[in-house]
């Protein structure tokens, strides 16, 4: 059989467009679904062209087969059985694999370079360099992500890991691997430069169950981010690493896009991507929390809410993590649903790092049947809240807290938060006067113009729906 | 330390720099609060309710002698004269105009923070009382306007015939305007407003003002958020607006005021002359000369057609409790910025924009003008207004472009050795993964935030592309690699299949009320 190089690269080219225009499309709702098409056939194409350019024998026919059907069965399975609310946890798992593939073409590869009796020549170094970098890259992604992964699935607590020197052992562990690096190249030609593989495989993959063990939940977005970015250089060096125009285009194009995302959160919380990574967060906000002048808060029963939500002609709901995790979007939908029925203009504020994975919220009030066009974005519903008659925030601390706009010492300080407080009324669902993620008291529950509904989120707009 | 509350010998002062309420916050931050006999008898607070709130009387000279003084007018000579060597004064100070003012205090080593020099940052609201003094005189404005106005504000139907609403005309949508027109309204006026700046029409409607336009384009706003002088074409259009509803209104506010210069004359004599008899004009910028010709500062001048113009400069003093209370608010606010530790110290950390610009005197040096810092509330616009909100941070991004180059270089280098050092289908593959981040970036700039979710399962499901490479490698005669290709064929197909699959899910989800 064999399909010939020239027809192999059109493939490869097409299908490198299709993912481009797959991107593309899903940057906007009304060409989303066609962008997973897009996606879906470049990815047919890519892999049918690679099929038939290779001779495969019976055996690797039924190995390919066997894979791929196992695989499919695994993916479709998983993806129509998961929880909206546990898409985190489900897109955290998805790049550990890739991670973890991207390890397993760099050590094929090092096995065939090994095998062939290489001779010294600059082909072989740069080889050796992109079997190398491949591992590292694969190896950080995987063990981050199986972290991510433990992590928002509950399986891990989501305690920060810190322990003493632990920046000097990142320091040994940076130098370890650049060491290896240079052992690694200049005796590729002996055994022991797969030891040094080894060594290296085992301090990436610490560094990467290190990394995320150390980022606390409210980064999770942002981790995640970086988690899918990483996948895609691993993916690109694995291209580099095989000659493979296609790998290296689908690669680079996951891996800016992440980068770009991982940008686009960290400015929402207005902190750096590196500060992120080295999880300084936490140890910040441990000084700060008895910080501010606190006050008496009032409270407001389920009952009442309904009663203010039926008087007021614009209601915003701000969601947070808290409603995914009482998975209260099915009842908020509906409440959203009867008060529009009665004339009420409700609306969605959505602040670009609520929940743990970018753009959670949306999905989650999707699910439920919010309509798209009412779920607005920080930037274009923050001057609406002065015009606001009743907030209701559900679940979400931090990304409501004055503090970050009138304290300028605080750990929040400078990020850009909903400004809910400009409201004539509003009402905050929570469980406990408990601070939030990042360990700041939030004045906002003392305003004058705020209610405290405290209980279960699901519970507390079931009743309120009752009642309206 | 402590902090003195000396009365204010102003003549026809009646507020008072702290009321019993503050006096108690103003203890809580560890502070002892000397407040001099009488202090606060004009504003209606007698010596008993602070002595209750915890503040100790004291004679004018032990006063003057704390380690902190809060006033609201700047200090007399004498007044200077008995403070002590190194203390601390806040207080309004006025620095553009009291220039030996500031001399003065600063001889004695006095570290002075003015209270009129509060940066307008969102921040810094609780502590301007600039603006918490143009609320008050606003709503008094309206108050002294309808007392002198001899008929309703609002609109009646009643026995003895109809009564028609008011028309109130308020010129200037700052603080002040801005609560005259929520005070008309309430009243029950029709309430109108004018402002140079065309971004304070959202505001005007959101008091119940109506907006009046000038047909030219010309913005008044400036980075300081207060207005700035006009051209002349824009004022000429703007006077033959007022000349217009001069005519027709009943009530006239005005509040235009441009920061350091005289109040600009905008309502002429003849434009009042052709008001309706009995019609009032509250002038708010009396102060600096005033908006309106017939205006004298601290008179109602009546002229000859019968029109009523208010000059009063001292608004906000005629409501001497709700003045005071708000100005010892603002002060306690203040407190808050300077004393965090809560132990009855002060420091003025001047890497706070606040501090930093109300300081006008510090450890003998005078630190007037402060650095500037750009902070109007209006709409960013084209390159002159760069993001770039506080002065102190100005270094840091100087430092990082320092570094940013740096690395630049030594990316370029490193880049060039790989060039000379590297085979020609290498560099060619290179160029495909330059390409291919760049391509990346643009089509993900734009993405929506609603859509980073599926934006990243699909991501996700084409980065399974690796299955490729695992293929490439299936063929192989080593055992070994034959198994870990086959495992990685099998990882990478759950990541495309479920990426897709969970992809389409969640974007079947999204949909508006039309596709219901």
């Amino acid at each position: 059989m064999g399909l010939s190089q020239g027809l192999l690269t059109v493939a490869y080219i097409i299908a490198g467009v299709l993912f481009i225009l797959s991107l593309a499309g899903l940057s906007k709702q009304e060409t989303a679904k066609n962008g997973n098409i897009y996606g879906m056939i470049g990815m047919v194409i890519a892999i049918v062209a690679t099929v038939l350019s290779i001779d495969l024998d019976m055996e690797a026919w039924i190995y390919v087969v066997v894979a791929v059907m196992l695989g499919a069965l695994i993916g479709v399975f998983s993806a129509t059985k998961v929880q909206m609310t546990e898409m985190p946890q489900l897109i955290a798992a998805l790049n550990s694999f890739v991670g973890l593939a991207a390890v397993l073409v760099g050590y094929n590869s090092f096995i065939k370079i090994y095998t062939h009796v290489p001779v010294r020549d600059v082909h072989l170094n740069i080889e050796l360099i992109e079997v190398y970098i491949g591992v590292l890259i694969g190896a950080i992604t995987f063990t981050g992500s199986i972290v991510a992964f433990g992590k928002l699935h509950g399986m891990i607590g989501s305690k920060l890991l810190s322990y003493p020197f632990k920046g000097a052992v990142n320091v040994i562990l940076l130098v370890g691997s650049v060491i290896l690096f240079y052992l690694f190249i200049v005796e590729a030609t002996s055994l022991n430069a797969l030891i040094y593989l080894v060594i290296m495989t085992v301090l990436a993959l610490y560094l990467g169950w290190q990394m995320v063990m150390s980022i606390g939940g409210a980064d999770m977005p942002v981790v995640i981010s970086v988690l899918n970015s990483l996948s895609g250089w691993a993916a690109a060096a694995a291209g580099f690493l095989l000659s493979n125009d296609l790998l290296i285009i689908t690669g680079a194009l996951v891996g800016s896009s992440g980068w770009i995302l991982s940008y686009v959160m960290c400015k929402g919380m207005n902190r750096s991507i590196v500060a992120v990574i080295a999880g300084g967060f936490g140890d910040q906000g441990a000084n700060a929390t008895s910080a501010g002048e606190q006050g008496e808060h009032r409270e407001i029963k389920a009952e009442d809410v309904a009663e203010m939500l039926k008087q007021s002609s614009s209601v915003i709901i701000t969601p947070g993590y808290g409603m995914a995790v009482a998975q209260a979007q099915y009842p908020i939908a509906e409440m959203t649903k009867k008060l529009r029925d009665q004339g009420v203009a409700v609306r969605f504020a959505i602040h670009p790092v609520a929940g743990r994975l970018p753009g959670h919220m949306n999905v989650l009030l999707a699910e439920a049947n919010v309509p798209y066009d009412i779920v607005m974005e920080m930037d274009e519903i923050n001057d609406d809240f002065p015009e606001t008659d009743t907030v209701l925030v559900i679940g979400a601390n931090d990304t409501v807290n004055p503090a970050a706009q009138d304290d300028p010492t605080g750990p929040i300080a400078g990020m850009p938060v909903l400004e809910v407080w400009k409201a004539r009324n509003v009402v905050v669902m929570k469980r406990s006067m408990g601070v939030g993620y990042a360990g700041v008291q939030n004045p906002l529950f003392f305003k004058e113009n705020t209610s405290m509904c405290f209980g279960d989120a699901k519970v507390t707009t079931e009743a309120i729906l009752k009642s309206i | 330390m402590n902090i003195g509350i000396p009365k204010e010998s102003y003549v026809g002062e009646t507020r008072v720099a702290a009321i019993p309420k503050s006096v108690e916050q103003l203890k809580k931050f560890g502070f002892d609060v000397l407040v001099e006999a009488g202090a606060g008898e004009s504003a209606s607070f007698t010596d008993e309710q602070y002595d209750k709130a915890g503040a100790i009387t004291a004679s004018t000279a032990d006063v003057w002698q704390s380690d902190i003084v809060y006033k609201i007018n700047p200090p007399s000579k004498e007044e200077i004269v008995k403070m002590k060597e190194g203390a601390t004064l806040v207080s309004m100070i006025l620095p553009r105009q009291n220039e030996e003012l500031i001399h003065r205090l600063n001889e004695k080593k006095i570290n002075v923070l003015a209270m009129d020099m509060v940066p307008r940052i969102s921040r810094a609201q609780s502590v301007d009382v600039l603006s918490s003094m143009a609320n008050i005189g606003g709503y008094r404005a309206v108050m002294e306007a309808s007392h002198a106005f001899g008929r309703f504000l609002n609109g009646q139907i009643t026995a003895a015939g109809k009564v028609p609403p008011a028309k109130v005309f308020v010129i200037g949508a700052g603080v002040a305007g801005l609560a005259a027109i929520g005070t008309g309204r309430s009243l029950g006026a029709i309430v109108r407003a004018f402002d140079a700046r065309s971004e304070v029409a959202e505001q005007i409607e959101s008091m119940g003002g109506e907006f009046l336009r000038v047909d030219i384009d010309e913005d008044g706003a400036t980075d300081s958020g207060y207005a700035k002088q006009m051209s002349e074409a824009f004022i000429e259009a703007e006077m033959s607006l007022i000349a217009e509803q001069a005519k027709e209104v009943d009530i006239i506010i005005t509040t235009a005021l441009i920061q350091g210069k005289p109040a600009p004359k905008l309502i002429t004599k003849e434009m009042v002359d052709s008001m309706k008899p009995g019609s009032v004009i509250v002038d708010m910028a009396a102060q600096t000369g005033g908006n309106c010709a017939y205006t004298v500062p601290n008179e109602l001048v009546v002229t000859e057609s019968g029109v009523k113009i208010i000059g009063y400069t001292d608004l906000p003093g005629r409501m001497p409790g709700q003045a005071s209370d708000m100005f010892a608010t603002n002060l306690v606010n203040l407190t808050k910025l300077l004393c965090k530790e809560k132990d009855g110290n002060i420091t003025i950390d001047f890497d706070d924009v606040i501090l930093r610009n109300m300081a006008v005197a510090r450890d003998g040096k005078i630190t007037f003008p402060p650095p500037e810092i750009s902070v109007s509330a209006a709409p960013v616009k084209k390159e002159e207004n760069q993001p770039e909100t506080e002065t102190n941070l100005k270094e840091q991004p100087k430092k990082r472009t320092g570094w940013k180059y740096g690395f630049g270089i030594a990316a370029i280098l490193l880049f060039g050795w790989i060039g000379q050092v590297s085979p020609p289908e290498f560099l060619s593959h290179f160029t495909v993964f330059f390409l291919a981040i760049v391509v990346g970036y643009y089509v993900i700039w734009k993405v929506t935030a609603a859509l980073h979710t599926p934006l990243m399962s699909v991501s996700n499901a084409i980065s399974g592309i690796i299955i490729v490479g695992a293929l490439l490698q299936i063929t192989s005669d080593i055992l070994a690699v034959r198994i870990l290709a086959f495992i990685g064929i099998l990882i990478a197909s759950i990541n495309i299949f479920g990426g897709f699959m969970v992809t389409h899910r969640m974007l079947k989800m999204f949909r508006t009320d039309r596709e219901v």
